[in-house]
């Protein structure tokens, strides 16, 4: 996994609550048996004007440049700003796949699901959880300029505006995960001995388990 | 101080704690075709073991078709998943119910209904709605591939201690009135966000009165309240529910497993970091109206107003009334739909087929509509159906009579809805396109989707004898 240390760019306004993992990547995306190649589909149905399958040429459809993530001066921006309860519903890891695909790294909102917030930390993406106040602050400078967003995880801090800025909360454990870029699976093999005691009284206890 | 089922059932899974992260044991591992794959790869590349090859359990549902089975699957896509979890399985010699086997149904419905799903469990599934489980007293929770593939390796997943919260439901719910009617009027009252970072304990005369049918049809939900896990006590109704099934413990097994589970309730002095307690008997039969299973009201009610909406939220109410094609304050009796589905791991089980048949049962489908279906939850909820005789009433009555699977209820397969197609459904996401794109979704119980089957629009089904 990447590490996530520092990170500028500028913030994709997608001004919405609830925005769910169908939205994010449609269920059709969802048959591939991979984990890349998922960014062209990045919220497939409010990107393009067509119905998406998998297989299809994405350059040649025909995109909605209503949708913010279509104007050009995104096409190369690492941070994404919603509203209230990104990435709620299905736990597919597919929609942080996909957000990763297209080059999100940092997602700002009020609120997250459970499930979409620890997949995020799975794939070297940060979700930063802002104040609703915050969040609408962010939300009004980016409806006058393009907001340049500067992410410091070490400080817990967001930059913008040359002398504004956030401070904002992360579990410690999370955090230097993601700074190491540590390989979750690796630690916990480390403990595999304290697992293997912890099975043998666990069976004598509850050996219907077995 | 007394503990809370949940804090129970997690104390005796810690296998290590450093500060407030702790490494919990993970007791059933469901997989499924869908968020499997990538697991087994990235446990290929890295080398690594499964740890514990008889805590996994293996079905195809999300892709299967349910119809014409024995054509196999059509979408050579969807093929290679299912054929892909076919050679992890032989690769690793995993228990799996496959296609053919009649056992095979949706993940969260095969589990208890096989009693591979036992209280006090942890349950991982790489499945939002593993949140039904939960209605066994076991801690079942949905995990993304990376930790799916966690589970695998190391048998454990790393976690914080969820907050907990107690939903107390009172007194006595209308007999038309089902559990997924009980979940939707909880999640209109706390939001989607309501339970977020929660352990949901459902409790209350109301829910101890549910059958185990029902508790899962709650325990489901609670996903859509945004709650990580849903729980209730184990009663008599879970031990009854669960002896003799396949899997379940036998003989003196099975004494010694229930002394242990009818300790698995909150202590009655347990304290929650959040209750709240609703009256059973102000429940109507749920609509939902909009995007979101928040936006949702009782049958005799009407789509809100804008003016009733808070002002944060009027921009997504009238973006989700656009694309649902509804005025505000519009009866929701007058809302016609298009197709009918019942099935889905909320609502596919014997009961939910039982009461929908009753609303059907010598009527016929509404000429107005054009496609209404049953997707029984799993193989043995098909036979069961079919040795009552449900499947005759549901396809004398013009519903058509389907093999087991998630189907319609995201549309993976061949069964979606087409673009502007309104759907009464019972399953349990609205949102924009999860039965197809354009495709507008009413959530309701299977009693309301079987009455507006008949009826073409939705109605009230305590006035119809």
């Amino acid at each position: 996994m990447d590490k996530f240390v520092t990170l500028k760019s500028l913030a994709i306004p997608l001004d919405r609550s609830n925005i769910d993992t169908d939205a994010i990547i449609p269920k059709q995306f969802l048959k591939s048996i991979k984990r890349s190649g998922f960014g062209p589909n990045l919220f497939d149905e409010w990107r393009y004007l067509d119905h998406g399958e998998p297989g299809m040429d994405n350059s040649a459809r025909p995109l909605n440049y209503d949708f913010v993530l279509n104007k050009p001066e995104y096409t190369n921006a690492n941070i994404l700003l919603v509203r209230e309860n990104f990435g709620c519903g299905s736990s597919r890891e597919h929609a942080p796949w996909a957000l990763l695909d297209f080059g999100i790294k940092a997602i700002l909102a009020v609120s997250f699901a459970d499930i979409f917030y620890n997949n995020c930390f799975k794939n070297g993406i940060l979700p930063i959880t802002l104040s609703n106040n915050e969040i609408d602050e962010l939300f009004k400078v980016s409806s006058n300029q393009k907001l340049e967003i500067e992410v410091d995880l070490p400080k817990q801090r967001i930059n913008f505006l040359n002398d504004k800025f956030f401070e904002f909360e992360i579990d410690e454990f999370k955090k230097n995960s993601l700074i190491n870029g540590l390989d979750e699976i690796g630690l916990t093999l480390e403990r595999t001995q304290e697992i293997k005691n912890f099975e043998q009284g666990y069976y004598d206890i509850y050996p219907w388990l077995k | 101080m007394g503990k809370t089922l949940y804090e129970k059932i997690f104390d005796k899974h810690r296998v290590l704690s450093s500060d407030d992260t702790h490494l919990i044991y993970i007791d059933r591992h469901l997989i499924h075709e869908v968020t499997s794959p990538q697991a087994f790869e990235g446990l290929k590349i890295n080398n690594r073991q499964l740890w514990r090859k008889e805590s996994i359990v293996a079905v195809p549902d999300h892709n299967v078709p349910t119809m014409s089975r024995d054509e196999g699957i059509k979408d050579p896509v969807s093929k290679i998943q299912v054929d892909t979890l076919n050679e992890n399985c032989q690769t690793h010699n995993l228990l799996q119910f496959k296609m053919s086997d009649e056992r095979q149904g949706i993940v969260h419905v095969i589990g208890p209904e096989q009693g591979l799903t036992l209280p006090g469990m942890t349950i991982v599934c790489g499945d939002s709605h593993t949140s039904t489980h939960g209605a066994f007293g076991a801690l079942a929770m949905g995990i993304g591939t990376s930790e799916v593939e966690h589970v695998m390796a190391t048998q454990c997943l790393i976690q914080k201690k969820l907050k907990t919260f107690k939903i107390q439901v009172s007194g006595k719910l209308h007999p038309s009135v089902t559990a997924k009617d009980m979940a939707l009027f909880i999640i209109g009252k706390i939001g989607t966000a309501g339970g977020t970072g929660h352990a949901i304990e459902f409790c209350g005369n109301a829910v101890e009165s549910l059958s185990m049918e029902g508790r899962m049809t709650l325990c489901n939900m609670a996903i859509e309240a945004g709650a990580r896990a849903g729980l209730v006590a184990v009663d008599q109704i879970t031990l009854d529910y669960l002896k003799n099934k396949p899997f379940s413990p036998k003989g003196e097994m099975w004494e010694l497993a229930v002394k242990e589970w009818q300790t698995l309730k909150s202590d009655s002095d347990a304290s929650f970091d959040k209750t709240i307690i609703i009256d059973a008997s102000e429940i109507e039969p749920q609509v939902t109206w909009g995007t979101s299973p928040e936006m949702v009201a009782g049958i005799t009610q009407a789509v809100p107003k804008l003016s009733d909406i808070q002002i944060s939220k009027q921009p997504d109410f009238q973006r989700a009334l656009k694309y649902m094609d509804l005025e505000e304050n519009i009866p929701l009796s007058n809302i016609s739909v298009d197709k009918v589905f019942i099935g889905s791991c909320t609502n596919s089980r014997i009961e939910d087929l039982r009461e929908a048949a009753k609303f059907i049962k010598g009527k016929k489908v509404n000429a107005s509509i054009k496609l209404a279906m049953v997707v029984p939850g799993s193989g043995i909820v098909k036979k069961q159906a079919e040795s009552e005789g449900l499947d005759k009433i549901f396809i004398e009555s013009g519903f058509e009579w389907r093999e087991p699977g998630c189907s319609m209820c995201l549309a993976m397969n061949a069964d979606r809805l087409e673009e502007g197609e309104r759907c009464a459904s019972t399953s349990n996401r609205n949102f924009e396109g999860r039965q197809g794109k354009g495709g507008r979704t009413h959530l309701v119980s299977p009693a309301m989707a079987a009455a507006a089957a008949v009826h073409g629009h939705f109605i009230d089904i305590r006035e119809i004898n």
